[in-house]
């Protein structure tokens, strides 16, 4: 069995009564592709925070590279791109280059000086993402997908093991959102586990190795053959079962 | 010039305001990003409180004003943190009892009427040489903090919740900021007086941040404002005799407004967008 990345284990979770999330329990192991489908609302977003500890579960556990989530300290491990990542205040003074320094962070100790090869590492992601040309440039002149693939940059930087992105492609065009998947599928064959969450289930890539479909609770966690195998009984296309044969 | 560089009280001043500037205007780039501005604003009130108290029992203004300050600033996060009080409405509750108990103080005791007013305005040319070294420790610590968290602070003022998934202590900074505010008013009130403690503290960035460039050369371009003001202010103040306090604001002030008009007129000319074309 391929080393456990995150380990949630009949996880619910409530922001007042009633529970968004409800006896979730699911395994990413190292190496997967998962795309967490779910519609508007269904808790995916609160999923993903409680994947990162950002939410305590009422109930249940998480474990993030075998360790519960309280003792884990190994961030640099992992890379994040929250939902509306790309919502920057017109007026917030950052270039590229420092947005994708903030990834390098977990790696360092106070005073966190940076080091030739912090600078090299930031150059890498930036080509890595194709975005080299852009890194003096203020990240809100840039147009959506550029914006995120400098996010991408900056989660990637620290050399995680896993990166997980809140439904990145809201908002960029169709030409964009294909090089965007054609990117992770780059990364994933480099051996970075990767959690992609969206609720357009009509356009989730082909390149997803698991589905997790949520709706509160856990509707459906499997590979891609055996959910477009019970999607026959839907009416949806999915792009993922149309080219995923 | 040179010659008013040979008095130490204005040697003393010089170093002091523009220790004090560059604490002001590097904390108020964060504070601005983060929209905590006029936390500084609220925590002057509730200085005044510590001065007035000060005054009526006979301890050192800047001391009970330090000692006001910081109480308050911890109050202001223990009720946001406790009760389900916004961050803003504790600034303003807690701020104008303290602002209340100064002025009640200030009318029962009526002898100190005036030693209050020149710590409101301030009068950096006539305070004593233990309030200048403590105004400058207090800005170096501010200094110094900012050096050693610096990038933390910018990520949080990005997104906090990244921040913290970069194993980033995010309450942790989020307090300090409250704090060092509390302590830099402090030391700033010497300098410009607590009716104008803040205006280093939001002026000098808001020109900055107009320039549209860097996080990096914001806080320069901050700093430089800020230090800038202070000189001239402490110069106009040494041969013409203005009140130095109202001369540093007004400089701020009018730094703001060209740049501004400035960037009216150059978005006017060159009204050809930046289009970063390769994607
Ligand atoms: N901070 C919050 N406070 C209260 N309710 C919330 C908060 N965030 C989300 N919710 C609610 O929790 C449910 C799940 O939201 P979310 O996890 O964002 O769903 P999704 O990401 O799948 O769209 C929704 O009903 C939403 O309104
Ligand atoms: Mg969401």
């Amino acid at each position: 069995m391929k080393e456990e990345i995150i380990n949630i284990n009949d996880v619910s979770f409530a922001y007042s009564k009633q529970d968004v999330v409800k006896n979730i329990t699911l395994t990413i192991h190292k190496g997967e592709f998962v795309g967490l489908i779910g519609p508007n609302g269904s808790g995916k977003t609160t999923l993903l925070k409680i994947m990162l500890g950002l939410l305590e579960p009422n109930k249940g556990s998480v474990k993030l590279f075998d360790k519960p989530i309280k003792k884990f300290k190994d961030w640099s491990k992992i890379g994040y791109v929250p939902q509306k990542a790309t919502n920057i205040d017109k007026n917030f003074p950052a270039t590229v280059q420092e947005i994708v320094l903030m990834g390098l962070l977990s790696t360092k100790k106070i005073p966190k000086i940076i080091t030739q090869k912090d600078n090299q590492k930031i150059q890498n992601a930036l080509e890595l993402t194709n975005i080299t040309n852009l890194s003096k440039a203020r990240i809100t002149d840039l147009s959506g997908g550029q914006q995120q693939r400098a996010l991408i940059a900056k989660a990637l930087v620290s050399n995680p093991l896993i990166i997980l992105l809140d439904e990145p492609t809201t908002g960029v065009d169709q030409k964009t959102q294909e090089n965007f998947y054609k990117l992770l599928a780059k990364l994933n064959k480099k051996g970075i586990t990767i959690v992609l969450v969206t609720h357009d289930i009509g356009r989730i890539t082909r390149n997803v190795t698991k589905v997790a479909s949520i709706n509160q609770k856990l509707t459906f966690f499997g590979n891609h053959k055996e959910f477009c195998a019970k999607d026959k009984n839907h009416p949806h296309e999915h792009t993922l079962c149309i080219h995923g044969e | 010039m040179i010659e008013m560089l040979t008095y130490p009280f204005m040697q003393k001043a010089f170093l002091t305001g523009i220790l004090v500037a560059i604490a002001c205007a590097a904390l108020g780039t964060y504070l601005i990003l983060k929209k905590f501005s006029l936390i500084g604003d609220g925590l002057a009130h509730i200085a005044f409180g510590g001065i007035a108290t000060g005054l009526l029992f006979g301890i050192t203004p800047f001391i009970s004003s330090l000692i006001f300050a910081l109480i308050g600033s911890i109050s202001i996060l223990k009720l946001k943190e406790k009760t389900a009080i916004h961050a803003d409405t504790a600034i303003g509750i807690i701020s104008h009892a303290s602002l209340g108990l100064g002025i009640f103080i200030a009318s029962i005791a009526r002898g100190f009427n005036t030693d209050i007013l020149s710590y409101l305005f301030g009068s950096i040319l006539a305070i004593k040489d233990s309030d200048l070294i403590l105004s400058t420790i207090l800005a170096l610590s501010v200094i110094a903090f900012i050096l050693l968290y610096n990038k933390d602070l910018f990520y949080v003022t990005f997104d906090e919740e990244s921040a913290k998934v970069s194993g980033i202590n995010t309450n942790f900074l989020n307090s300090m900021l409250i704090i060092l505010t509390a302590i830099t008013i402090v030391s700033s009130m010497n300098v410009v007086g607590l009716l104008l403690a803040s205006a280093l503290i939001i002026i000098p960035p808001s020109s900055a941040l107009q320039l549209k460039t860097s996080f990096k050369k914001t806080i320069l371009w901050a700093i430089t404002f800020a230090i800038l003001s202070i000189i001239i202010g402490l110069v106009t103040a040494y041969y013409l005799d203005y009140a130095v306090s109202g001369t540093i604001v007004l400089i701020n002030t009018l730094i703001f407004l060209i740049i501004m008009t400035y960037k009216k007129f150059e978005n006017y000319f060159n009204s050809k967008k930046i289009n970063y074309s390769n994607s």
